[in-house]
């Protein structure tokens, strides 16, 4: 048996030093927020023959507005695995309709063989920007809300506290990795988190549930003991589910990168192996081991609240 | 080992197994055919999606009436268009959401939808004549023994008629400005009085323009203006990319998982396949039955609830190996273990249930495609771990197919 609970300070200063850089990233660098939040507009475009950059900022010389965006070149492969065309993705500031059609004439116009059904224009404007933002925490805290509510009613509230904790230390982690390797931000990005949410969740509440069931059938109450039992009996279930999800992650990912070679979709994989990874992680050595020291504050009478759900619970 | 073996439950269960990969086959199929599969997203198919906002005006006031007479105005206009299964819907209190997939020509469509198109005739003292409200028809026409240049022929209804017929002897002689949109598009001299109600625009537009504009105002002008807040126009070509290499790199995973259950957990992990196999086909299946929308975010919950799917799959496993180090027979081993198993597996979907419903109150577009994806996915894999799981189980175990620990990959 390892002991996870012994060895637990260690897991903590390795989350803690996480956390702060993470913490300490954000502040410095802050987030690389997309278009979805800050509002702007993607051109995304197949030219069908080879071009050089200068041709595109040619193009792009007459709108001011587009002075200084992020020009990006994407290349896939068909499914032969042979090199697709080489494209573009173009960021810039919102753009009214017009601005927007004016500068796909033009690109059209230098490059005749431009393949407009293997093309992409989107276009945010600041107001839905900031809403998209306001939504996505509104909905986070709502959700922990209701977790905290039903974790209390199903185990105990401070079963409800250590999982929640859990969860914010993941959050905190992956929002730290995205925030210290500039990797861009959009919607898909907010399911990805709660993907992570929903995982790590029900990777901690597993564990949880066999505390709850091992003190039951314990006379004597050395929770340390039964919380390392707990942790080691769901060892091996912990890792054979995140390897299986990880399995399905890393095709996704191995195959965007190779024939879509689209940025925001490899974020989006990356967002979810690094919630998984970070997820495992932390109902292993974190949530449970956390519970342990809530439970040497007293915050209410151990152990009863437990054994009463785990009565009602079983049919 | 072999004393216990049943031939004829066997069958049963060899055949079921079979039956469940046949399914699963068609359901892919189902799955992947783009017409009458699962409904895809724009950002998968392809398409012009949109977010009007009505702009409120002093004289102007944006209520439910106004959205609903303008979402009615839009639907004519994409309909003449001949786009097919369009959603034009309002969203809040001020906003008409519009989704177009598979279109000819998006710049029309943009155009078309965006346009107020309020037609006046105005006389040459200001006064307004009449408006397109009281328009009948409208047509593009062209007339090559008179001139190359196309026109819009109008019709008046039994008001217009009379209106027009009225102001046509009022201002005989004198030019009639035909406005659009505050912009005056023509201002033709009158030189008959006009008692049939019949009116022609002439402009400097091709015969396309012409059409353009007949549709528009065949169709009536919108009550109020709109503005966009947000335009996502995804060419087909790309999406459908995505969507064949996702579809891919999903089989190649799962073919994978299958491979890890079988290695790791023997007959029972075959048992897991064939569970899995039933559970992806039966979230096909209620996702092609469902008015849903499968978007980039919806596969990734699909992808999540694999996950948690074989989860599920582990945990039983897991626990029976439990029971069974603790000396119990196979088949107390199994009973308990998926008893157990059973709670741990309930408590943690409904906390991710409880996720997906939040979401799915509080979020719009893809991440709420996202949450039904998954609300659905954890509901089929709840259902394919807690009975057919067990199911196939308890068959194998009468057939003979499970007959010790080893049979789920305890170590003897």
């Amino acid at each position: 048996m390892i002991n996870f609970i012994g060895n637990r300070r260690k897991a903590y200063t390795i989350s803690l030093v996480l956390i702060v850089a993470g913490i300490i990233s954000l502040g410095i660098f802050g987030l690389n927020l997309g278009i979805d939040f800050t509002g702007g507009t993607v051109f995304q475009l197949t030219f069908g023959e080879d071009f050089a950059r200068e041709e595109v900022e040619t193009v792009l010389a007459p709108y001011e507005e587009l002075e200084g965006a992020a020009i990006q070149v994407v290349q896939g492969r068909d499914l032969a695995g042979e090199p697709t065309d080489e494209g573009l993705i173009i960021r810039g500031p919102y753009m009214g309709e017009d601005r927007r059609e004016s500068v796909m004439q033009d690109f059209q116009d230098s490059f005749p063989q431009m393949d407009l059904a293997d093309s992409r224009v989107e276009s945010v404007g600041p107001v839905i920007g900031g809403e998209l933002a306001r939504q996505a925490v509104l909905a986070l805290v709502v959700a922990i809300a209701a977790m905290i509510a039903y974790i209390t009613y199903r185990f105990e509230f401070k079963f409800a506290l250590a999982t929640i904790s859990a969860l914010l230390h993941n959050i905190l982690i992956v929002l730290g990795i995205f925030s210290l390797f500039q990797l861009e931000i959009n919607v898909p990005f907010v399911a990805a988190i709660l993907t992570v949410f929903g995982y790590s969740v029900n990777d901690t509440i597993v564990i949880m549930d066999r505390i709850r069931e091992n003190i039951q059938y314990r006379k004597k109450k050395d929770y340390s003991a039964v919380v390392n039992e707990s942790i080691n009996q769901n060892l091996v279930r912990s890792i054979n589910t995140s390897l299986t999800t990880l399995f399905v992650l890393i095709s996704l990912l191995v195959g965007f990168n190779y024939f879509i070679g689209s940025l925001d979709l490899i974020v989006f994989v990356i967002a979810l192996i690094t919630g998984v990874l970070v997820g495992t992680y932390s109902s292993i050595f974190i949530a449970s081991p956390l519970w342990l020291n809530l439970q040497d504050y007293k915050l209410s009478l151990p152990g009863r609240k437990a054994a009463r759900n785990t009565d009602s619970g079983e049919n | 080992m072999k004393k216990n073996f049943k031939p004829g439950l066997f069958l049963v269960l060899v055949i079921l197994c079979l039956l469940i990969f046949a399914s699963g086959y068609w359901s892919f199929q189902n799955a992947a055919d783009r017409e009458d599969g699962i409904r895809r997203g724009l950002d998968i198919a392809g398409g012009l999606y949109m977010l009007m906002e009505a702009v409120e005006t002093e004289d102007r006031e944006v209520d439910e009436d106004t959205i609903e007479r303008a979402i009615t105005v839009i639907r004519s206009r994409i309909d003449e268009l001949g786009v097919e299964e369009p959603v034009i819907a309002p969203q809040g209190d001020d906003r008409i959401r519009i989704e177009l997939p598979d279109l000819d020509d998006p710049e029309q469509a943009r155009e078309i939808v965006g346009r107020t198109a309020m037609l006046e005739f105005v006389g040459p003292d200001g006064e307004e004549i009449v408006t397109g409200a009281n328009l009948e028809q409208a047509r593009a026409e062209r007339n090559p023994q008179v001139s190359p240049n196309p026109f819009v022929s109008l019709e008046f209804d039994r008001e217009g008629q009379a209106l027009f017929a009225e102001a046509t002897e009022k201002y005989y002689g004198e030019p009639i400005s035909i406005v659009l949109d505050d912009e005056v598009i023509s201002e033709p001299v009158v030189r008959a009085v006009i008692t049939e109600g019949q009116a022609t625009i002439e402009g400097d537009f091709d015969f396309e323009e012409a059409s353009e504009l007949a549709l528009l105002l065949r169709s009536g002008a919108l009550p109020v203006e709109l503005r966009e807040l947000e335009s996502r126009l995804v060419g087909p070509t790309l999406g459908q990319r995505t969507e064949e290499v996702a579809a891919i790199a999903a089989g190649v995973g799962l073919a994978m998982v299958l491979l890890f259950m079988f290695i790791y957990y023997r007959a029972a992990g075959v048992i897991a396949g064939v569970a899995l196999v039933f559970y992806t086909s039966l979230v096909l299946f209620v996702l092609s039955q469902l008015p849903t929308t499968l978007t980039l975010p919806g596969i990734a919950g699909l992808i999540l609830s694999i996950g948690m799917a074989v989860d599920a799959n582990v945990i039983i496993f897991e626990r029976i190996k439990d029971e069974l180090r603790t000396g119990r027979s196979l088949r107390s081993a199994m009973e308990s273990g998926f008893r157990r198993a059973f709670r741990a597996i309930l408590d943690a979907n409904v906390t991710t249930l409880i996720v997906t419903i939040v979401l799915f109150i509080l979020a719009s577009g893809p991440v709420r495609g996202f949450a039904i994806t998954l609300f659905i996915g954890i509901l089929c894999s709840m259902f394919t771990a807690i009975v057919l799981t067990r199911f196939l189980m308890r068959l194998a175990f009468k057939a003979g197919a499970i007959q010790s620990g080893a049979y789920v990959g305890v170590k003897t």
